[in-house]
């Protein structure tokens, strides 16, 4: 195994601010309110700026008048689909939006018209006053519907009917491994869609500066509570013909995101626009409304699995199809089809696996990314489906998921590449901290006092895996270039500024690059400053999505460091007589490990080596190695420089007179390789765990005559104080070969289990299987009167998902593949990974100072 | 950012000055207590009315007093807050103190009366949208447009009763008076509702509800239960009020059961409230009441959750209630 | 039209000229600059907007600045007093209960408003307490630890007789 091991020079520990639960760098401004955020901010002369939007889920355009708007004092500009035609989309394989609709609307929100005003009072008025003419087109509200009518073409685009994606794939031989099983079972679930509701709305505002000499007429800034400044800047650059040169993207503090704050947005676009054309600051600002509405959140996904096993469990084969609803535009939806398949053979060694999505547009808001990205709702079906294996073969549902654990340093059978992996110490520690097997050992005598007491309340316990990535492997668009970069800048008092493009959303990734460049450079990071998430100071980091700020921008923030403290030591070993591999840094000193009493402080040292070398700016930059996936079309997603691991057992209360489910408790054991501050780890794990329990059990986009049924956070449920679990998170694992300083993600995975294990848990305190999410208390009442009918009674039936029936074939064709062709690779470098050029500064194999680019950066 | 429609505000600092103001103001003009109610309901253009009356700082409207052995009197003024803190009404009226805790949240609480609870306006998920939804869908009979989309073929509105305090008031026999230039009038708290989700109460446009009484509460036991999604937030989809006077020789001496959020005004199951009169509890008749009260039920698909579980629930919320008084008088039998 | 309107807030007075449907979030935010007062539906479903009258939570999202010209306002910006911080404050920083950070002033000010009341809350009141507020990031756990430890500082800092909570002295 130790080719996986990539020796690399990590600092040697003890750790002066890594693994240390210090404050966030921004807790002081979160905690005073003085903290921005996109609408915070108010400008001279700003203007109000709004949408107005479709309120038919499917028509055709006739005619759009917006005289009276534009005639009403007070309003500066009306813009309309034919101002902004050009098409853009977050990949650049479905460019399929407009900002404002051209001919046709898709969904009750899709924006039709933007308008600029003094007042917020006015801009309502002439939103009013835009009279739009529409032929109403019929409607495709479900995934059913889109199949059955592919006749009625939401997007002209698409070559079949509705279908927007469609993969198939066979790993390894699917049809030997189910003729291997002893047992082979099928089932169907859905799991249904829900939003981010990050309490902050979206916001944005945009400002023009003109320019007369300039050729382009001006330059344009926007600060907008984005989590993908990068991506905002290559849209609205694109849609408004502005080069990036001239468009300034800046994200201010952003009010949570959780995958919701991911795409560039029409309402982004039209700010810029409307303030190009007045030459005055526009704000918008949605409405809770209108974020649902925007949406990106969450696809409903229909998924159907079959599963063959050996009598002791062991897995043989497994058959996955998944059907997404994608609502009206494609935003993420072809990453997440693959997501829906990619991981399975992530979390359990799969010898055989066959893997089918598809994707179709419906007349919904359309789905994105959300925290788990395409994962959850397979991750639901699998670990139901498993513990009903566990069940028909009576084997401890434990003992099923220790068979068949992915081993670290190992490759899957779809030829994704494994490092690190604590998944079995994750599971041995929720069992144990749990009280698992007492739990379960009570049961008899726990119901019988039960019924004894004449309580409603059952209790069980239920438990699954899970897996996430550290950062996607692949960028959203094809380039070589690093997937982060950061600058670091020492000035001769001794401060130090950081750069990066990474944008905080909450989860505190501001603040782990102070932790690393502190760490590294051996300064407090009380000293640190940091210039983050603006596009024309700094360098470009893909955004916060993936999981992939810490791991990858992290890499990045070493390397930068690493540049300037060679620096540094090199002036240090001269003035001190030593030789530089002598020479530590720490607390604000650099000095001799054999005796700490020679030192020189950092600010000496900085002079020193201005005066030696110029001024100390480095650069430094991670893009993930290559030799992490397979080599077939579509291999890019699901590869990840590193996964991190997550093990759940939730213990519910169900109410067999009201199908009521209470979470008393939740235990989370989460493998982050090293937390870089634990207390950051912990609010990631809490988070997640709240967020999966809020989803397993209420929160549910839902449609009801074309429209969002419930698009206020009054009817959209998400928990509250009172009804929220307890939490335990247990961090779990070891420092991983290539994260910075060891540390992989946390604020994604330890989602994934949790519904799962609520679902399991209430199968075992009340002994019916909801297949469907959110578990809701209408459905639970109703599966147990049809479970538990008196002689005489007529119960509905219990809630059952119903199979998608495809008439045709599965339209894609199929591509097999099987990791043994990575061995046949002529290419000498891919035995298993290929160690990239190490630069001579580079912190580690990991960091590729990718031969295309020039070096940034170093001295100057 | 959602706003407010441009109004005038109008802040009257006696009850006959805000009573002449209404009068003047005509049906343009409507009183605002806590807000809580109608600031959402304006900014979502439910109501757009031109002019707001503040009822704030009505001296006449504030105070708790009296006795449980006399009844006491709750201002209409008085926030939910202070009734759900106030000492003789968690002790002798608990039912009111727990549905007052059970309206929303701790900030809604402390702006929120129970006058504008009483009248809370009725609620639909059809209704209770914005005005760019309800455009979209093209309106209901309660604003705007001219059929019910719940029951496209009924003549009437089916927006439900969801104040949580109105069915506790109802089962306490509370009486409330309105005020008006025209005259003041005392009435029995039923008498304030009717069964319409367009005009669920008697009330006058240019009446204001100054006071409710709340008749002596010896011998009587009380309590609600609220069925809701979360601990915190949501209206009820089902509230059971229950009040209980039992017998020396534990027959049960008169009982009132009144259901809020099952149709346009509280509920009062008088089947289920006369079979329980001068009976031994016993757990086939609690059942059987249970049953008789949730006949009254008739929930429409317009709140959360379905309409075949909120129906369930009924009984099961009845029969808890009644178990909770009778157990919890058989514990303080043996004390 | 608008009317000349008098607050307090934070122990300041402010004359402002208002449209009577501004509510006292918008002219928090817009009118005096205090944007530390967030928002996230205006419609009281959230808890973001909660400021302190004269000590007790309520919604600004929900309240009419010219209803409110008699009462002492404490917005999250009023609760340091001279440069230092509110124990809350500092717990909030310290143990990690603010992440994004958008429902903090609003947790701030419902639980500045609790240790008034109530100096030593259960977990159970704190949770009471805050059942007004949603936060989406942190689960929760961490409020009520911050909550508990600030609990603990205020008491022993009384003990020393620092006048610990001045942003509440009317
Ligand atoms: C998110 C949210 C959740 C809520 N949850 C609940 C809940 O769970 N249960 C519940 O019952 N309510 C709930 N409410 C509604 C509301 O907060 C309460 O009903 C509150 O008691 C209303 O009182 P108010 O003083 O704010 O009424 P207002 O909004 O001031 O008034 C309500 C209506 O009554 C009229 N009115 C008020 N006082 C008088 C008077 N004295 N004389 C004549 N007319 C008057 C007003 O003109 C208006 O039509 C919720 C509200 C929100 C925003
Ligand atoms: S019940 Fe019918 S008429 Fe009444 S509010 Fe609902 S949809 Fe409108
Ligand atoms: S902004 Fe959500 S409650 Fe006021
Ligand atoms: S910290 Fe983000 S909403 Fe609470």
């Amino acid at each position: 195994m130790d080719e996986w091991r990539r020796l690399q020079p990590r600092k040697a520990g003890p750790y002066k601010v890594v693994g240390k639960p210090l404050p966030k760098v921004d807790a002081y401004s979160t905690v005073t309110g003085r903290a921005i955020y996109a609408d915070d901010i108010m400008l001279p002369r700003m203007l109000y700026g709004g949408l107005l939007r479709s309120p038919h889920p499917h028509a055709r355009i006739i005619s759009i008048n917006t005289r009276k708007a534009r005639e009403l004092p007070g309003v500066l500009a009306v813009i309309t689909g034919e101002d902004l035609p050009r098409k853009y989309g977050i990949l650049p394989s479905s460019q399929d939006e407009t900002a404002l609709a051209v001919d046709k609307v898709r969904y009750v929100g899709d924006p039709v018209a933007a308008v600029a005003a003094t007042d917020p009072d006015t801009l309502e008025q002439a939103l009013r006053l835009i009279e739009v003419e529409y032929e109403v087109l019929p409607v495709l509200m479900g995934i059913e519907e889109a199949l059955a009518h592919p006749d009625i073409k939401i997007h002209e685009e698409t070559r079949n009917g509705n279908i927007h994606k469609a993969v198939s794939y066979e790993f390894g031989d699917i049809e030997a491994g189910f003729a291997a099983a002893d047992y082979v079972r099928e089932d169907w679930f859905y799991y249904e869609g829900n939003n981010h509701v990050p309490i902050e709305a979206h916001a944005c505002l945009a400002r023009w500066e003109p320019d007369p000499h300039d050729p382009i007429g001006g330059k344009l800034t926007l600060w907008s509570s984005t989590q993908t400044p990068h991506y905002v800047h290559r849209e609205v650059s694109k849609v408004l013909g502005i080069p990036p040169s001239h468009l300034r993207v800046i994200a201010p503090h952003v009010g949570g995101g959780f995958g919701g704050k991911s795409d560039p947005f029409s309402h982004e676009i039209c700010a810029c626009e409307l303030a190009r054309r007045t030459g005055r600051p526009v704000k918008i600002t949605c409405t809770r409304e209108e974020v649902f509405l925007i949406h990106r959140g969450r696809h409903p996904v229909k998924m159907w699995i079959k599963t063959g096993v050996k009598r002791d469990g062991t897995i043989t084969a497994m058959h996955f199809r998944s059907f997404l609803d994608g609502g009206a535009y494609g935003s993420y939806g072809v990453a997440t089809t693959y997501y829906t398949g990619a991981l399975q053979p992530v979390t359990y060694a799969l010898p055989a696996y066959k893997f089918e999505g598809m994707r179709v547009f419906t007349n919904k808001p359309p789905c994105g990314p959300k925290r788990g990205h395409g994962t959850p709702q397979p991750r639901f079906a699998v670990e139901v489906h498993l513990d009903k294996i566990a069940a028909d073969l009576g084997i401890d549902p434990i003992e099923l998921r220790k068979r068949n654990l992915v081993r670290p340093y190992s490759r899957t059978i779809n030829g994704l590449r494994i490092t690190s992996c604590a998944l079995e110490e994750c599971l041995d520690q929720v069992v144990a901290r749990s009280g698992w097997r007492e739990f379960h050992a009570a049961r008899l005598a726990r119901e019988a006092e039960a019924v004894r007491q004449s309580s409603p309340v059952r209790h069980g316990m239920g438990l699954a895996l899970s897996t996430y990535i550290c950062g996607a492997g692949k960028p959203i668009y094809w380039n070589d270039m690093p997937h982060s970069a950061v600058q670091i800048r020492l000035d001769r008092g001794g401060g130090v500024t950081v750069y990066c493009g990474a944008t905080d959303i909450g989860q505190g990734s501001t603040s782990v690059l102070a932790y690393i460049v502190a760490e590294e450079l051996g300064v407090e990071p009380e000293r640190i400053h940091l210039e983050t998430a603006d596009t024309t100071l700094t360098p470009v980091d893909l955004g916060s999505y993936s999981s992939r700020v810490t791991f990858m921008a992290g890499n990045a923030a070493i390397q930068a460091a690493r540049r300037l403290k060679e620096l540094l030591h090199s002036v240090a070993a001269e003035r001190l007589r030593l030789p530089p591999d002598r020479l530590e840094s720490g607390d604000g000193f650099i000095y001799c490990v054999d005796d700490p009493q020679v030192a020189l402080s950092f600010e000496q040292a900085v002079q020193l080596a201005e005066a030696r070398y110029g001024a100390l700016v480095a650069a430094g930059s991670y893009a993930p190695p290559e030799d992490i996936h397979g080599d077939f079309k579509g291999a890019g997603v699901g590869p990840s420089p590193a996964y991190s691991y997550s093990a759940c057992v939730a213990l519910v209360g169900v109410d067999i007179e009201t199908g009521e489910v209470k979470v008393e408790k939740l235990w989370l054991a989460h493998d982050v390789g090293q937390a870089i501050n634990p207390l950051l780890v912990a609010g990631q794990v809490e988070g997640s765990a709240y967020m999966g329990y809020g989803e397993a059990l209420m929160e549910q986009q839902i449609f009801r005559k074309g429209r969002h049924k419930i698009p206020s956070i009054l009817d959209y449920k998400i928990p509250t104080t009172l009804d929220t679990p307890e939490i335990e998170t247990i961090l779990v694992g070891q420092p991983d070969d290539e994260g910075p300083f060891g540390g992989k993600e946390a604020g994604q995975g330890p989602l994934l289990p949790v519904i799962p294990a609520i679902a399991n848990a209430v199968y075992n305190a009340v002994g019916i299987r909801i297949d469907e999410v959110p578990i809701t208390p209408d459905k639970v009442l109703r599966a147990l009167k049809a479970a538990h009918s008196e002689p005489g009674e007529r119960p509905l039936p219990p809630p059952r998902v119903t199979p998608i029936v495809l008439n045709e074939l599965w339209p894609a064709r199929l591509i097999r593949w099987s990791p043994e062709h990575l061995e046949q690779r002529p290419d000498p470098t891919n035995g298993h990974h290929q160690h990239p050029r190490q630069g001579e500064s580079a912190p580690h194999g990991a960091a590729s100072t990718s031969s295309q680019l020039p070096q940034k950066g170093g001295t100057a | 950012m959602l706003r407010l429609p441009p109004f005038r505000y109008l802040a009257p600092r006696t009850l006959g000055e805000a009573t002449r103001l209404l009068a003047e103001e005509g049906p343009q003009a409507m009183p605002v207590a806590g807000g809580t109610d109608l600031l959402p309901n304006m900014k979502r253009r439910q109501f757009t009315p031109a002019v707001l009356i503040g009822l704030r700082h009505l001296r006449e409207l504030k105070g708790i007093s009296g006795s449980p052995e006399m009844g006491m009197r709750i201002g209409a003024g008085e926030t939910l807050t202070s009734i759900s803190n106030h000492p003789l009404i968690c002790a002798h009226y608990p039912a009111l103190a727990l549905a007052a805790a059970a309206v929303s949240t701790p900030q809604l609480r402390n702006a929120g009366t129970i006058g504008g609870n009483i009248l809370l306006d009725t609620r639909c998920n059809y209704y209770n949208q914005t005005e760019f939804w309800r455009h979209s869908i093209g309106y209901c009979m309660k604003r705007d447009g001219s059929i019910c989309l719940v029951a496209p073929g009924s003549p009437r509105c089916w927006a439900i009763s969801s104040a949580d305090t109105a069915p506790v008031l109802v089962a306490l026999q509370a009486r409330v008076r309105l005020v008006s230039v025209r005259g003041e009038r005392e009435i029995p708290i039923q008498e304030l509702f009717y069964d319409d989700g367009m005009r669920p109460y008697t009330r006058e446009a240019d009446e204001i509800l100054q006071e409710i009484w709340l008749p002596p509460a010896l011998g009587w036991r009380s309590t609600y239960l609220k069925l809701r999604r979360r601990g915190s937030f949501d209206f009820p989809i089902l509230g059971v009020a229950v009040a209980l006077r039992r017998e020396p020789d534990g027959r049960i001496g008169d009982a009132r059961i009144a259901l809020g959020a099952v149709a346009s005004h509280p509920v009062e199951a008088e089947e289920a409230m006369a079979r329980l009169r001068g009976q031994q509890p016993t757990p086939a008749l609690l059942q059987e009441v249970a049953t008789l009260a949730a006949k009254r039920a008739r929930p429409l698909d317009n709140a959360d959750l379905t309409i075949t579980y909120r129906k369930q629930l009924t009984p099961v919320y009845v029969r808890r209630a009644l178990d909770l008084l009778l157990e919890a008088e058989q514990g303080s039998g043996a004390e | 039209m608008r009317e000349l309107i008098t607050l307090r807030v934070n122990g300041e007075r402010y004359e402002v000229a208002v449209l009577p449907h501004r509510t006292l979030l918008e002219v928090l935010r817009e009118d005096l600059g205090l944007t530390g007062t967030k928002h996230g539906c205006e419609l009281g479903e959230c808890g973001a907007c909660t400021v302190l009258l004269d000590g007790v939570p309520v919604l600004s999202c929900l309240t009419l600045p010219l209803e409110v010209q008699d009462c002492e306002i404490t917005t999250i910006e009023g609760l340091e007093e001279q440069g230092r911080l509110h124990p809350l404050q500092e717990t909030f920083a310290e143990l990690g209960a603010a992440q994004c950070g958008y429902c903090t002033p609003g947790m701030l000010l419902s639980a500045v408003a609790l240790l008034r009341q109530n100096p030593h809350p259960t977990r159970e009141e704190i949770k009471q307490a805050l059942s007004g507020n949603l936060c989406r990031c942190t689960g929760y756990t961490k409020i009520y630890e911050a909550i508990e430890a600030a609990a603990e500082r205020l008491s022993v800092a009384h003990q020393g007789e620092r006048r610990p909570d001045a942003a509440l002295q009317p």
